[in-house]
This record gives C-alpha cells, structure tokens and sequence, in this order.
C-alpha cells in the first residue's frame, strides 16, 4: 500500500451489518485511509476479509472493549432499531440507553469524531410546515407519532453530547427518505405492487440514495467538520411522480377510512407500515440541505431517476 | 388504466384547444425552475397550470370583463411583491391578478399567493394549489422564493379584508406588517394594486354570532339566491397597478418604524382606488 507512512485511522461502525453499514464498510475499506471496526449482533459474512467485527449488542460491556485501548478515531453511529413491531421498551433501551454508554466511551476515551446518523423524521410531516426546513426546526416528529420518539430522543442526545463534549467533532446527519436496497419504510412503500394512496393528496417528497448517504458520511468523517446537518438527495417530486416513475399502480383511500382499515391491518399484523406513517404520504417534510452543501462539501451523485430506480436493487 | 389515460390525453386536448396559441407563449416565457420532471421546489408544474389558467381566464375574460392599468410600469426582472386590497367573501380578486399577470404582462409572471395554513389539510386543495404555484403561507416560503426572484401577492388585510361587510366597501382594513418585512430583507419592490368591482361582487352582511358558534371566521350571506355567496355577481373588474416602491431599512426594526412604511403602501392603494373609483362609470359595465 502506498499509504503506508500514515497509520490508517481507526472507525468504528455501529450497525454494520445492516444494509447501509455495510455499504458504508465497503465504502470505507475501499477508500484505503480507515481500518474498519463494526459493532453489530447480527452476522455480516461476506465483510472485507481485514475488517473485523466485534459481534455483541450495543449495550453489552464488551462493546466498551473496543474503545478500551485509546486508539478509535472515529465513531459512525447508525446501529438504530427502526423495527416498528419491536417493544417500545426493546427500541427505548437500545436506541436511548445505547447511544447515551456509546457516547460515554468516546468522551472516556478520546474519541475524536463521532458521527451519528439521525433522519429528517425527527422533524415530523405536518400540514403546516414550511416548504424546507432548516436544522434549528423544532423536533415535532414524535407529537403525532410516538413510536418514534426514541429517535427523537437520540437525535437530541448527540445534540447535547455536541455541545457538552466540546472537544469531539460531533456530526448529527439528517438524510431524507433513503432509498435503495434497504428495508426502511420509505423504500417498503413504493416496492409495493399496489400502492395505497390518500385521496386528494400528493405531498412533495424529498428522497435520497442510499450510496448518497454513505457518501454523506464519508464528508461528516473529515477531520474539522461538526454541527448539525440535513442531507438532501437530488431534488423534489410529488410522491404522484415517483409512483408514475416506477410504473406503480395506485389506490386511492379517503384519509377518514384510510386511518382506521390500516389499524385494524396493524393489529391483524398485515401491514409493516405503522398508522402515524400515513401523514408521510399525506402532509409535506421536507429539509433545506444547503448548509451539508456549503460546510460538508456534500453533494448527491445520482439523479432523481436513478435514486426512484434504486429501489429495484432488492431480489 | 388506458381509459383513463385517454381521457387525461382528450382533456388535455380540449383545454390545450380552448387555451390557444396566447396562453402557450405566456408559460413558454416564464421564469421559473423546473427538474427533470417538471416540478420546482415548491410543488408547480407547469403542465398543470392550464387547467387553472382556463378557469382564471374564464373569470378574468368573460365574467369580470376586466381591465388592467399601469401594467407596463412593472419592472421585467426580478422578484415583485403585489400588495392588493381584498374583499369579495371569495378570492377572486386573487384569481384575476393572477390572470392578468400570466396572461398580460410582459413578460409574463406566474403569481404566487400565500395560501392559508389550513389549506394543506384540505384533500385536492392541498395538493392542486401547490402544482399551480400556490405556496403554503409562512415567511420563510415567502422569503426564499423573493430570494428566486418570483413574484408574490399578498393581502395584508387577510381575512379582516376579504369577509368585511358591503357596508365596509372600499374601506381598507388594518394592514398587517410581515410582507413589508420581507421586502425590506429580499429588498424587493413593492407594487400597489387596487381591485375595483371585487368589493361589489357579494354585497353580503356577516352573521357574526352564527360565525362564531360554528368557529368560522365569518359567516357571509347575500340577498340573493343561493344566499352563500358561491357565485359572484358580474360587476366589471378594473385592476390599478401603482408604480414600484422600494423601502429600505433595516427589517427587524420595531413595529412603529415598519407601521410608517406600510402606511406609505397604504395610502397609495387607497388614492390608487380612489381614481379607479372616479374613473368608472358603473358598477357592471
């Protein structure tokens, strides 16, 4: 290796072996300059033969082993439950609980950069926001939707941690509905065969490749940059355009019905998709991703086309 | 799915024949931003429009009849704050500014209203305002597209205007101060309109203890059929636009500073109405 003069720095990835964590393990191993370290309970077999993986949960003493020797130069937090039949409790331990002791062993032990990856959901789709908005939004993600407000919760956790910990680069990303491979809500949706729409409305809709966030983070991880950021992919459409996209046929539900059939899905467990996700289809959340532009240097590589299409990447 | 298809492609069709080669150019020329699929930031897309632009042209032609003065001394570039006096119990003092903007202006302006923050709560109301180049009424929508040079109409009368009874006709209602703000901070100018005929178009008075007990705003009746003022009366429109002022100073300045400004707007809407008011000869012709 060419590079071999400066030791590579050390990251550790919470979450690796879910489908961003190990595009973002690629990513960083191919890149030449990180030694990879995942921290994940679930299996990721076919890793990079010279990453290594320290298979516990996040919350288990041995994850602290992995800071213990003082040389971690990096954490890039995205180990977070998003399993929305999990337990409240199950999601509020890991998600709370775990990122408030992850947090603890970077500032123990001198931990330069973390990087924590939240999403714009935090913010909440409302009738009455604005068209785009900026970092210092209230988080109102979790007043109609309280399953998610371990999520709110973790984002306002590392916000603390960025200004308690002065000393840390903290990064707070914020991406918009990411889409590709992974098995999120957004990406679920529109691989739907038939889609089920509310009458009457057609929100617009900011979406995001999921390669576009790896390279988000790639950008968070330079040495300097910290703050909160919103992460934008290519642009804007009308969730109407990105189902004619895919060629996707559509059923229209009036929002009063539409409501109370997918609770009784929900309970019958015939759905994934949790009520409160209908004000995604339904009212407008979108984010002013300038500052990740002007002070991350982040810019998404893939057109809006190519980011609808990347839903098609799973068998 | 190929029904349905067919009939979008007849309508459009029809609309397209109906709208001619006039209204073709006008949305050929205007700026505004598009992505690969047609859409701006904000939700417009000009494909849509027609469908508007031939219900506003319906009223801004035929129905209201109207005519627009002082047009040519809007400047050509850059973005423009229409300031108009509301009144009418429906908007469609909006509705014919909008049209007069699109249709005979040069060049012509795709006008941007700050609709109310019900409104995306509302099934097709939400989302069609949006596709024709409506935005959601908060200052920071109306602060970034100033920023892109659009052009905006506001009412700084608001609901005190457009439901005021016949009795108020003509009579400006207290003015509120954020448009001044954000012209002062995109340092836009600001255009005076005057509306003359919408202010008789629904000679209603409110029943306002009705309104409250049904939680309205106001509850409008008109001495005629069908009493709700649904269908407005064909008085003649005439649209008195002033010449461009500019204000400058500092746009968190404290209310009494900003009040003297909006005056200046104030009064020069209210002498632009009292010449339209002069020059017309009747109400309905």
């Amino acid at each position: 290796m060419s590079s071999g003069e400066r030791p590579l720095a050390k990251i550790v990835v919470t979450g690796m072996a879910g489908r961003l964590g190990r595009l973002l393990t690629k990513r960083l191993h191919r890149d030449g300059r990180y030694r990879v370290v995942g921290i994940d309970r679930r299996a990721f077999p076919d890793r990079p033969k010279d990453v290594e993986q320290v298979m516990v949960d996040l919350r288990k003493k041995q994850a602290r082993d992995v800071f213990r020797a003082g040389d971690v130069d990096a954490l890039v937090h995205m180990g977070v439950m998003h399993d929305p039949r999990a337990s409240g409790r199950e999601h509020y331990s890991w998600n709370v609980s775990g990122t408030t002791q992850i947090l603890d062993y970077c500032q123990s032990y001198g931990v330069k950069k973390v990087v924590v990856l939240s999403s714009a959901n935090v913010y909440g789709p409302r009738p009455d926001n604005t068209q785009f908005l900026t970092e210092d939004a209230p988080l109102l993600g979790a007043q109609d939707f309280p399953e998610i407000r371990d999520l709110v919760a973790m984002d306002q956790l590392a916000s603390s941690f960025f200004w308690r910990a002065r000393e840390i680069d903290t990064v707070i990303l914020r991406p918009v509905h990411i889409l590709g491979a992974v098995r999120n809500a957004p990406s679920n949706y529109l691989r739907l065969e038939i889609v089920p729409t509310l009458l009457g409305f057609d929100p617009m809709v900011q979406i995001i490749h999921e390669r576009d966030v790896v390279e988000a983070v790639l950008c968070a991880l330079q040495p300097g940059v910290r703050g909160i950021f919103n992460v934008t992919g290519p642009g804007e459409l009308p969730l109407s355009a990105i189902l004619g996209e895919l060629g996707r046929r559509v059923l229209p539900f009036p929002h009063p019905l539409a409501r109370p059939i997918l609770r009784a899905l929900w309970r019958l467990r015939r759905t994934s998709f949790p009520v409160p996700e209908l004000d995604h289809i339904q009212y407008v959340c979108m984010v002013d991703g300038a500052r990740a532009r002007t002070e991350l240097g982040y810019a998404p590589r893939h057109t809006l086309k190519e980011t609808i299409r990347a839903i098609e990447a799973v068998r | 799915m190929g029904l349905s298809k067919f009939l979008r492609r007849q309508t459009e069709r029809w609309v397209d024949a109906r709208l001619g080669p006039e209204y073709e150019e006008a949305t050929r020329a205007l700026a505004v931003r598009q992505n690969e699929y047609g859409f701006d930031p904000f939700g417009f897309h000009r494909d849509s429009l027609r469908y508007a632009a031939l219900i506003a042209r319906f009223f801004y032609r035929d129905w209201f009849r109207t005519e627009t003065f002082g047009l040519e001394q809007l400047p050509r570039s850059g973005g423009l704050l229409l300031v108009a006096n509301h009144s009418g119990q429906l908007p469609f003092d909006g509705v014919c500014i909008g049209a007069s903007m699109l249709l005979d202006a040069h060049p012509p302006r795709l006008v941007r209203t700050m609709v109310e923050r019900f409104v995306p709560a509302v099934p097709f109301a939400s989302y069609l305002f949006n596709r024709w180049g409506q935005i959601t009424g908060t200052p920071d929508n109306c602060r970034r597209l100033l920023a892109d040079g659009a052009t905006i109409l506001v009412f700084p009368e608001g609901a005190r205007g457009i439901s005021k009874p016949f009795s108020e006709r003509y009579r400006l209602q207290d003015f509120g101060l954020g448009f001044m703000r954000l012209a002062l901070q995109a340092n836009t100018p600001i255009i005076p309109v005057a509306v003359i005929g919408a202010e008789e178009q629904a000679p209603a008075v409110n029943l306002k203890p009705l309104a409250r007990s049904l939680g309205l705003p106001a509850f409008p009746v008109v001495p005629f059929p069908p009493f709700f003022p649904l269908v407005p009366l064909p008085t003649r429109y005439r649209l008195h636009f002033g010449a461009p002022l500019t204000f400058t100073g500092d746009p968190d300045d404290d209310d009494e500073t900003i009040t003297d400004k909006v005056r200046v707007v104030k009064s020069s809407i209210q002498s632009l109405i009292q010449l339209g008011l002069e020059e017309r000869k009747n109400v309905f012709w």
